[in-house]
């Protein structure tokens, strides 16, 4: 990157078991590879064991706190489409959504239809992006888990994240386990079309 | 995470903050590490389960918290570098071996790292505030804000328990012990020290008379330690984000904040662009009190910002009396006591005591979003779904719900008291399913049955257990026998069949004295249910052991 940004905001959200941590590792080690300051938050324990996880993943030239303030993000990467419109205080006019379309339902509560949860996003910016991610990766890959790796590859191709591809190429080889890393690589490779 | 042994000073990786605290550890050379799992705290124990052969330190999951720190003193007391790691909790059972330690002060030098979890994100019991911990026992005690610090602290921990023979506390909370950010490396020191004891009753033994003086050794200790506080770089002055200590003379105004709060205060600052001296406190006992006093002499106003209780804010009002009596001191009455702190909150506060205009565009939607709660696992690809499930549907069949109580304890199965389960009419501390249950047992003549964890029993269910028995009361309990520390992520216990030193459940309940137990696995429905009923019927104490491995166990 040529011109250095001085700050960037982002948030991965979905429910427990999708694999945000793994992708928050991913994330900060491409933004370290480029040469951010880098801060990052996450939750263990019982919170995240099927309920809603919200990580946070800052970079920039020198950054402080690990948690983004509330409308200030730059991306929300939604990696099911409720718990997208959920963390919808942290955005504002200018932010991207990329959005998984999946809903997880939650038993025995009225769901938000995908319509629904459009709808809404649309009130707030109007960078919504939707894409079929989880159903893309089964049909091309056959394994759905690696939806998120997908989704973050594409942000980068897309230019939605200040990080170059071939950095989070890089970091995909550094934090995902060999067992896995020739499907992970698939799931970038897909992402670049 | 192969990097944390990365033995290249000067270069930056990527840590969590629990994992920098091992990382700092292993460079002050630790010999001796004892953990009980919680979050979060947890990954600190991990990481040396997962490290300990490999880098020559003695690691051990302990029974509880109380029973690790008793293992780190005698290997202090023996000359080893040692460190005791534990949630916020966990603390609390120690205080009856930590404040005599705090006495006897330490041979091999000693860290203890207290993770607090504010908001309460992992911990069911209360929000509890760590800090008041030091006043109790006078342990001197450091807060870290980052990962850097992390290490850093930990080290300097180590150093100054060496330098005072004291032990010392990392005091964490969750957005620094789950904050992940890049740390620049030292060199893993290889620990090579063999421990020995030698014999030292005038130091090792509190007995009176002598426990008296030791306190005033102690008191003295402290005030050498205050000095070295107040010379410390860890509590620094600075203006704004740049750091730069330049025009701190003129301003009226000035915070003084700590720990994670400390980084809230630059974003603040950063956002508002404005800049203001601030002092950040790494010690949090013994305070700098004369730097304090500095600091605060010739201002008007001062906001301090800290999470939870007001501790800073009552020790700087005291302060204020001698230097500035005039001072306005605003903390709480902009800060909220409740919850974690965010950068928002506190840049409203900032705001607000500077007087400054904050443009703030809330977004409201009129739309019910569903809340997601965490539950128990359930139809996992090649796993399948967490016994639990299967205790629960015998419990609910066996049964009239409504009329019997249900006490909870901590693990998993305190998703019981989700609203879709609704099987938890009681939830407290580790073990109080067993203790609370002989209480309304021996108060009413309800019907009861309270479920606890295999670690949490091993951690504090026996003598509670013992209790029932002792003292006659007849609740049924149900412990979950799954084999792991399931909730923290998986940790071993003697309750599990793989554990070469394993302890058996059915033992030790056996001989507490309990005549009527079962060990049944739920998949076998029909007796769950039909044991259910007969053991509420008892005029003693019963027990079922449900066992069952958790689905996340490898096999």
């Amino acid at each position: 990157m040529d011109k250095k940004i001085s700050q960037f905001n982002m948030l991965i959200v979905g429910t427990g078991g999708q694999g945000q941590i793994t992708l928050l590792q991913i994330l900060a080690e491409a933004a370290l590879f480029e040469g951010y300051d880098v801060k990052t938050s996450e939750l263990h324990g019982l919170s995240q064991r099927g309920g809603s996880v919200e990580i946070h993943l800052r970079f920039g030239k020198k950054i402080y706190s690990p948690l983004i303030s509330q409308g200030k993000a730059d991306l929300i990467i939604g990696l099911e489409m409720q718990e997208a419109l959920k963390v919808y205080p942290f955005a504002n006019q200018k932010t991207t959504f990329l959005v998984n379309r999946q809903i997880i339902s939650i038993p025995l509560v009225k769901n938000l239809t995908e319509k629904e949860v459009l709808e809404n996003l649309k009130k707030i910016s109007k960078n919504i992006i939707l894409i079929p991610a989880t159903e893309i990766c089964q049909r091309e890959l056959g394994k759905a888990v690696v939806a998120g790796v997908y989704l973050i590859s594409l942000a980068a191709f897309k230019k939605l994240i200040p990080i170059k591809p071939i950095s989070i190429l890089k970091a995909i080889k550094k934090i995902i386990p060999e067992k896995y890393l020739e499907l992970n690589l698939k799931a970038f490779n897909l992402a670049k079309g | 995470m192969g990097e944390i042994l990365l033995n290249k000073p000067g270069k930056k990786i990527i840590l969590l903050g629990n994992e920098a605290i091992v990382r700092g550890a292993l460079e002050e050379g630790v010999n001796f590490v004892s953990s009980y799992p919680g979050t979060p705290a947890s990954e600190i124990g991990d990481n040396f389960f997962r490290l300990a052969k490999k880098v020559g330190v003695y690691f051990e999951w302990s029974i509880n918290e109380k029973v690790a720190l008793e293992a780190g003193i005698g290997a202090s007391f023996s000359g080893l570098k040692t460190l005791v790691a534990m949630k916020d909790f966990g603390i609390n059972v120690c205080l009856d071996a930590l404040g005599p330690f705090v006495y006897t002060g330490t041979k091999g030098p000693t860290v203890i790292v207290v993770a607090d979890d504010p908001s309460c994100h992992s911990s069911a019991q209360w929000e509890e505030c760590t800090r008041g911990i030091s006043y109790l026992t006078h342990i001197p005690t450091l807060e870290p804000s980052d990962p850097q610090e992390c290490l850093d602290f930990t080290k300097l921990a180590f150093q100054i328990s060496e330098k005072f023979q004291i032990p010392v506390m990392i005091r964490i909370t969750t957005r620094a012990a789950h904050q992940r950010a890049p740390v620049k490396l030292g060199r893993i020191v290889k620990p090579v020290k063999v421990g020995k004891f030698i014999k030292e009753p005038k130091r090792f033994v509190t007995l009176p008379p002598r426990v008296l003086e030791m306190k005033k050794e102690l008191l003295e200790k402290i005030e050498k330690i205050k000095e070295f506080s107040e010379k410390s770089k860890i509590n620094k002055t600075c203006t704004g984000p740049t750091c730069a200590s330049s025009g701190l003379s003129k301003s009226q105004i000035g915070i003084i904040t700590s720990g994670i709060s400390y980084l809230y205060v630059m974003e603040a600052l950063e956002e508002l662009k404005i800049n203001l001296p601030v002092l950040k406190l790494g010690f949090f006992y013994p305070l700098p009190e004369e730097k304090i006093q500095n600091f605060i002499k010739k201002f008007k106003k001062v906001l301090i910002v800290e999470e939870l209780e007001p501790y800073l804010e009552k020790e700087v009002e005291r302060l204020a009396k001698d230097v500035n009596p005039k001072l306005q001191i605003l903390g709480k009455n902009l800060i909220p006591e409740v919850s974690e702190l965010k950068p928002e909150i506190v840049t409203l506060a900032i705001a607000k005591f500077t007087n400054k205009k904050l443009k703030i565009k809330n977004y409201e939607l009129k739309i019910d979003i569903p809340k997601r709660f965490p539950q128990l696992c359930a139809g996992i690809p090649k796993r399948g779904s967490c016994p639990y499930w299967l205790v629960i549907s015998a419990v609910k069949k066996a049964v009239d719900t409504k009329k019997v109580i249900f006490g909870g304890d901590i693990g998993c199965y305190m998703l019981f008291g989700t609203p879709l389960l609704n099987i938890q009419d009681y939830l407290s501390c580790m073990g109080s399913s067993v203790g609370i249950a002989h209480g309304i047992k021996k108060a009413t003549q309800q019907k009861l049955i309270a479920f606890i964890g295999d670690s949490t029993f091993f951690h504090a269910g026996i003598p509670a257990l013992i209790n029932t028995v002792f003292n006659k009361s007849n609740p049924l309990i149900i412990i979950l026998n799954n084999q792991t520390t399931a909730m923290t992520g998986h940790q071993p216990h003697p309750g599990a069949p793989a554990e070469p030193n394993g302890v058996k459940i059915e033992e030790i309940v056996k001989a507490c004295g309990v005549k009527n137990l079962k060990i049944i696995d739920p998949i076998n429905q029909e007796e769950f249910i039909n044991t259910i009923k007969e053991f509420l019927n008892k005029e003693e104490v019963s027990v079922i052991i449900a066992r069952r491995p958790c689905i996340w166990i490898k096999k």
